[in-house]
């Protein structure tokens, strides 16, 4: 088993570098507040990045259950039917769709 | 149990009035149920992992308390029992956190006001915060509702730790397949926040980003994505700005 000083070690790291990425970005963006450019990404950037979250995360599901790769796209098909035939209830449709999978995942 | 409102209740709502510091408060936690679906079993998971790893269980708090960064964190777990050199976690860390310097560009800092709600929220901005925060049309978002949302998320991810670390001696299995969850929620904001802001462009831009990040680079292909998306987007703003600036008026 590692030592305490080692985890410790990992915990300082991992706080210092991931604060540091969350913080730095402001601190520099606070002197281009101004900047076309930088409000133009502001409005552009959001739903990109979400739709790069997905197909990510789907992506990271299908690879971890190879046998499982079907199954979420079907849960994937189905939360999105959810969202828009029953007026966009997330939490609904999240889990409609998870029980899906997993439920999919671990029957057959 | 309310101290600064009137003991008679105040006047109904018939002027739609914004949102109160409680209701905006109130609106947060209820925001942060769709992620709690996701992040609480998560969490479960992590706390078996940890246990499963042979790595003492105050690891799991501690973690989640200095990283509250998911994959990270379930990334690490492995690394941790193997005592990987701490230069190699610093780089990882390093890559697998990169996209967060994104999120400055729109994650609405400026409506917390008071510096340690302002520094806790640079602390607490997770993909999930800053998701649902961006699927919210622009009037709708305020400070105490995004620090609600980011207060109750970290308290689903720890404390869905310690479910796990309790768990981790009873369960001879854990259940799979529920970080599907996060998946669905992604998929969900994705749908809200492409109603809300009609961005087909930028839509097509990060879908062909994350494509060709697939196949490129498939291990890192969250980070690629990013770059690609990036630079398409500093592009496409080298092209627009050459012409009138009428899109920039667009929400």
């Amino acid at each position: 088993m590692p030592s305490t000083s080692y985890l410790v070690a990992v915990l300082a790291i991992v706080f210092g570098i991931t604060l540091a990425l969350r913080a730095l970005p402001f601190a520099v963006l606070g002197r281009l507040r101004g900047s076309a450019m930088v409000r133009q990404l502001a409005v552009w950037m959001p739903v990109g990045i979400l739709v790069i979250l997905a197909v990510t995360a789907l992506h990271g599901t299908m690879a971890t259950d190879r046998h499982g790769a079907g199954y979420a796209l079907l849960a994937v098909a189905v939360t999105v039917g959810v969202h828009l035939a029953f007026g966009r209830r997330t939490v609904l449709s999240v889990g409609i769709g998870t029980a899906l999978y997993v439920v999919l995942l671990n029957t057959l | 149990m309310q101290r600064d409102v009137p003991t008679l209740p105040a006047a109904p709502e018939a002027v739609p009035a914004p949102a109160s510091r409680r209701q905006q408060i109130r609106q947060g936690f209820r925001d942060s149920f769709s992620a709690g679906l996701g992040i609480f079993p998560l969490g479960i998971a992590l706390g078996l992992l940890i246990l499963q790893a042979g790595l003492p269980w105050w690891l799991t708090p501690a973690l989640s308390l200095a990283a509250f960064a998911g994959s990270l964190e379930l990334l690490l777990v492995g690394m941790m029992a193997a005592v990987t050199p701490l230069a190699a976690i610093a780089l990882t860390v390093l890559v697998v956190n990169f996209r967060h310097v994104f999120y400055a560009f729109s994650f609405p800092l400026h409506l917390v006001r008071h510096p340690v709600g302002k520094a806790y929220a640079v602390y607490a901005m997770i993909d999930e915060a800053y998701a649902v925060n961006a699927s919210l049309p622009e009037a709708e978002r305020s400070g105490p509702r995004l620090l609600a949302l980011q207060i109750a998320c970290e308290t689903y991810w720890v404390g869905g730790g310690l479910v796990g670390v309790a768990l981790g001696a009873a369960l001879p299995a854990p259940v799979e397949g529920l970080e599907f969850a996060l998946c669905a929620l992604f998929t969900v904001l994705t749908l809200d926040a492409f109603r809300s802001r009609r961005e087909v462009p930028s839509v097509l831009l990060a879908g062909a980003s994350v494509a060709v990040a697939l196949v490129l680079t498939p291990g890192l292909a969250m980070f690629t994505a990013l770059l690609l998306f990036v630079a398409l987007l500093l592009a496409r703003h080298a092209v627009t700005a050459r012409r009138p600036a009428q899109e920039a008026a667009g929400a």
